[in-house]
């Protein structure tokens, strides 16, 4: 088990390491020269030249990759090349929290929305409910992140004026303001993580409703909800947190376009531009901090479902 | 025994097989299976050995490990002078391919996406054609064990019956005329119907092609009779060898008799009948021991009707005990 | 599973694909068609024919009425297609004399077309898709019209929009075609040799496979983005790392559970080499699950790709992608021009759902154990 434990760690930082070195390896191939991009044109060549030395560039490759690396680890990720030049960090950290509260509120509705209707689908297994959720979900899950925006952009703001359609207010400033302002990205985003949380869900909860146990408590004449609750969900409450790990993936990137979508001030905007105007150390730092965050929450989301599953935790022992 | 010892074995004769202290030992979380331990055998040309014991003692085990399939953990198997464990990896391979082997569940022993013609031809693919005509020497080898090549030729194992399957497997391990077969339980997934046309078919062939062949087996009627010498396994160890046609009345070995005593034989029946009291001693009912931690001394001891203090101490080694008959245990004489 | 699966951490490639993998068949008409007793032909041919008509019309009205806001003409059109496609079902079944799963039929039909139109485009007589100075001689916005030279309209350099949706199309299905090309080859190979082998090369390809998970599919392909020159070529390889993974996954997963098969094990004895129980045991048995995966993948690439040129990181204006068809509907143009974005918008739409369609149909037949997931 402590075994298990330490590889699985080793095994993390390995991957870690690599990601950082592909990053720094690939942004390092960038065309054109960064001195350029930061002086601009016209200039001395000496002063290019100069330049160049200053950050390094004239290095070789590994010396350069550790001294990035050494400065990543304290928190240094390089400044921006594109005005304003700031610290690729701050910028990081001030987008940071907008993406975290889009993502995280939409994967609240979806699961707040996705539970019930999944439960009343396989109630009803077969029938008519059961058909027309499995096709709805069946056609979101089609949508791309961008036209489903679009659609409710298209319905909820410029045909009923709901919603404002771009902006951020911070939740520090005002909350309610934060609140209209975050609601339709997160819906959008929702949409889709809610369609494949109900199949998944819903399968599971029919293959667990005709399990004995369950059969035995219907024929003694369980009422149906309560079977439902205390008996099917909790069981597939484990598949949950599969699921959960499954979606970060695709959460992380429909948070990117639902971002740039309506125009929010958050990474995955931040990313877009930067790549754009080939801002490399934002794109750099960027890329890390998600790879980071996103690795260490699969991970986490592993470990809780090796933790919550008696199954796989006997399995290990 | 289930004990040890070499003394069975033939060493002035000319053999075609000979297995000295095999060991095969799986390492698994928590501990080691002992699925063989301290195994020897040998197979004169022309012999068929059979080995007994019932699930999971440890008989196919042994059979992949003479074929190096895993090779085993210790131990030493020569193939007529080829010590196979000793060879390269390459030198084995080829040294190898005069011994063959028969799985026990012919359908997956088949691969689903091969035709048939491809999978009997697969040894002269390995090793070459030298000059034999391919499509005439599949269908040589089909008719050769009973199948019209016309008609299986182009199938796939799923569109042939399990007996069909197991023809297609031995014309497969005849393609490169081997001197050793090793069959493991060829029969037993077989329908009860069909068994014996297999059967038949091996003992056929055995003769025409002048194999030796190891034959393994849980039913005891089986073993008895396509065997020329039987040795009884329990628990990856060897309890007694014995001539097939002592079998019967002669076994000394605990668990022998047991095994015996488990198929109601004529005999038995009208003994029965008649009131007599049979020679078993009765069997204490156990559980088979794991083979993650096996029983000290003699393996056999947790079921042993015989057991005395001497079996927990003191692994019992293969005696003598008629011309040609071995037993391992210290309480049972000729 | 009693081995560690070394490569499990999250497998976020997996995440945009089991639309399929997660399904419950869609409108099965199997099962419906068990459960209740069968209507005569001639019945569901009486129901049929009006609910097609009167589901088209319905679709029609409230695709050019002015009359309503869009919230109601959106559910409109769908109600009417949805009555539609029932009717044209029962047809179908009274026609044929079985339940015919129409939808299925449907997305095939259009995947056809859509195909058959991409390879063509260049032979066919279609109007102006990327030349900006000709399109100055063309009316810019114009609305579509069927009959009329624009038959889907033009945008706001006079481009028409039917051959820049087709050219579209050439772009998306080359691009992720390509890339699940390069994906199954390479990450099935990588795959089959790491679940061969096992020990040190199987942990070496499992923290590579997750080094490449480790950044989220869309993140990854905005970071090459930032480096490579976007063209066909570069946005292939780009989106086939994306899948690799996965195939690498599924060829290992599947080749662990082959190679302890007894057939290896019987060719072995026979004297088979390694590569030949990797090429003649393994490989025919392995390559279904891997191109079931394929089929799998197609759709999610097609929205990466789309994605990525929305986000103006893929192809470039004036080559038409879908994806950056619907970004020139930024700025007020979607409001005063929706065709501008419906156009791509549905094209995009029904190839995705086409594919998963079939995603699910393949891998139910190809790879059951993972199609159940
Ligand atoms: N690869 C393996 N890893 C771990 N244990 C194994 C492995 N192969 C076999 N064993 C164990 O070794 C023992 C002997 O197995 P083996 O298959 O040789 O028995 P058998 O006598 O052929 O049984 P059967 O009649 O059921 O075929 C069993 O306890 C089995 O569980
Ligand atoms: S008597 Fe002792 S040695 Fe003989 S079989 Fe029984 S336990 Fe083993
Ligand atoms: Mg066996």
């Amino acid at each position: 088990m402590l075994r298990q434990f330490v590889l699985r760690v080793l095994e993390l930082l390995a991957v870690l390491l690599l990601v950082s070195f592909g990053v720094f390896a690939l942004l390092s191939l960038v065309p054109g020269d960064p001195a350029v991009a930061v002086l601009g044109e016209g200039r001395e060549p000496s002063e290019y030249a100069a330049l160049r030395d200053e950050m390094g560039l004239n290095d070789p490759f590994f010396t350069r990759y550790f001294d990035w690396f050494g400065g990543v680890l304290h928190g240094d990720l390089g400044s921006s090349l594109i005005p304003p030049v700031v610290p690729v960090w701050d910028r990081l950290v001030a987008a940071m929290p907008v993406s975290l509260e889009l993502a995280g509120l939409g994967l609240l509705i979806a699961l707040v929305v996705s539970v019930p209707l999944a439960m009343w689908s396989a109630y009803n297994e077969g029938g008519r409910i059961d058909r027309a959720i499995g096709a709805f979900t069946f056609g979101l899950l089609s949508l791309p992140s961008f036209l489903v925006g679009l659609v409710l952009i298209a319905v909820l703001v410029n045909s009923m004026g709901w919603f404002p359609r771009t902006g951020w207010v911070r939740i520090t400033d005002d909350f309610g303001g934060n609140l209209s302002h975050v609601f339709l990205p997160a819906l959008t985003i929702a949409l889709m993580e809610m369609a494949m949380f109900t199949r998944i869900l819903r399968n599971d909860l029919v293959t667990t409703l005709n399990e004995d146990f369950i059969l035995a408590a219907r024929a003694k004449g369980m009422p149906p909800l309560r079977i439902m609750v205390s008996d099917a969900l909790r069981p597939s409450s484990f598949s949950l947190v599969t699921i959960l790990g499954l979606s970060i993936g695709r959460l992380v990137g429909s948070t990117v376009i639902v971002e740039y979508l309506f125009s929010l001030p958050g990474m995955g905007r931040l990313v877009i531009e930067a790549a754009s105007t080939g801002n490399y150390p934002m794109v750099q730092g960027a890329v890390l901090l998600i790879a980071v965050v996103y690795v260490l929450s699969s991970a986490l989301i592993d470990l809780s479902y090796g933790y919550l599953d008696p199954r796989t935790r006997r399995a290990r022992a | 025994m289930a004990g040890s010892g070499i003394a069975h074995l033939r060493a002035d004769e000319k053999r075609a097989l000979t297995v000295e202290n095999l060991v095969v030992e799986f390492p698994v979380t928590g501990g080691v299976v002992h699925a063989v331990s301290d195994l020897s055998i040998d197979v004169l040309p022309g012999e068929t050995l059979g080995i007994l014991g019932e699930s999971g003692c440890g008989k196919s085990s042994a059979g992949r490990a003479l074929m190096q399939l895993p090779a085993p953990t210790s131990g030493r198997v020569l193939l007529g002078d080829a010590e196979l464990t000793a060879l390269k990896k390459n030198d084995m391979r080829r040294a190898r391919a005069k011994m063959q082997m028969i799985m026990q569940d012919p359908v997956s022993a088949l691969n689903p996406r091969r035709k048939v013609k491809d999978l009997v031809a697969e040894g002269l693919e390995v090793w070459g054609f030298e000059g034999k005509d391919r499509a005439k020497f599949v269908d040589d080898l089909l008719s050769s064990v009973g199948l019209d090549p016309a008609v299986v030729r182009d199938r796939r194992p799923h569109e042939l019956s399990g007996g069909q399957c197991q023809r297609v497997c031995i014309a497969r391990s005849l393609a490169l005329d081997p001197d050793v077969l090793i069959c493991d339980e060829p029969v037993s997934s077989l329908d009860v119907s069909v068994q014996a046309q297999v059967l038949n078919l091996l003992e056929e062939t055995r003769e025409r092609y002048d194999l030796s062949m190891i034959f393994i087996a849980h039913d005891v009627a089986v073993v008895k009779n396509i065997s020329d010498r039987v040795m009884v396994m329990y628990l990856g160890k060897t309890c007694e060898v014995i001539p097939s046609d002592d079998m019967q009345n002669k076994a000394l070995h605990p668990y022998t008799r047991l095994l015996l005593a488990s198929v109601p034989s004529a005999a038995d029946a009208q003994a029965r009948a008649a009131g007599e009291a049979t020679a078993e001693a009765p069997v204490k009912d156990v559980e088979l021991p794991s083979p993650l931690n096996p029983p000290s001394g003699c393996r056999f001891r947790t079921r042993c009707p015989l057991a005395t203090e001497q079996c927990a101490a003191e692994e019992p080694v293969l005696r003598e005990m008629r011309p040609g008959q071995f037993v391992a245990c210290h309480n049972v004489s000729a | 599973m009693p081995e560690p699966d070394i490569n499990h951490t999250g497998d976020p490639v997996d995440a945009p694909v089991p639309a399929a993998a997660a399904g419950t068949a869609l409108l099965d008409p199997g099962e419906e068609t068990a459960a209740k007793p069968r209507v005569s032909r001639r019945t569901q041919l009486l129901v049929g024919a009006p609910m097609l008509v009167g589901g088209l019309a319905l679709a029609g009205f409230a695709a050019t009425t002015a009359l309503l806001i869009t919230l109601a003409k959106v559910l409109l059109l769908v109600v009417g297609l949805l009555v539609a496609m029932n009717g044209l079902g029962r047809i179908a079944e009274a026609v044929r004399g079985k339940s015919v799963d129409i939808v299925f039929v449907l997305g095939m039909t259009w995947l056809t077309v859509l195909i058959g139109l991409a390879v063509l485009a260049p032979l066919l007589p279609l109007g102006n898709h990327n030349d900006a100075t000709q399109g100055l001689y063309a009316p810019i916005f114009a609305e579509p019209e069927l009959g009329s030279e624009y038959p889907l309209g033009t945008n706001n350099y006079g481009l028409d929009m039917l051959a820049r949706a087709i050219y579209g199309a050439r772009t998306s299905l080359v691009v992720s075609l390509f890339a699940i090309l390069i994906g199954t080859t390479v990450g099935g190979l990588i795959g089959m040799v790491a679940g061969f082998l096992r020990g040190a090369t199987d942990r070496v390809v499992g923290i590579l496979a997750n080094a490449l998970l480790a950044v989220p599919p869309l993140v990854l392909l905005i970071a090459l983005g930032t480096v490579l020159s976007p063209n066909l070529r570069n946005l292939s390889i780009a989106l086939s790392l994306l899948t690799i993974p996965s195939m690498v996954r599924v060829a290992r997963a599947n080749t662990i559970t082959f190679a302890q098969r007894e057939f290896v094990l019987a060719a072995q004895a026979i004297g088979a080499t390694r590569m030949r129980l990797l090429r003649k045991e393994l490989l025919p048995n392995v390559v279904l699950p891997v191109a079931s995966m394929g089929v799998v993948m197609v759709s999610m690439l097609i929205v990466a790709e789309a994605s990525l040129s929305y986000l103006g990181l893929g192809i470039r204006a004036p080559e038409p992608t879908w994806g950056n068809m619907i970004a020139e509907g930024e700025g007020g143009v979607m409001e005063a021009h929706p065709f501008i974005v419906i156009v791509p918008g549905l094209c995009l739409f029904l190839t995705v759902f086409s594919f998963n369609l079939l995603g699910e149909k393949v891998q139910k037949r190809w790879d059951p154990r993972s199609a159940k997931l």
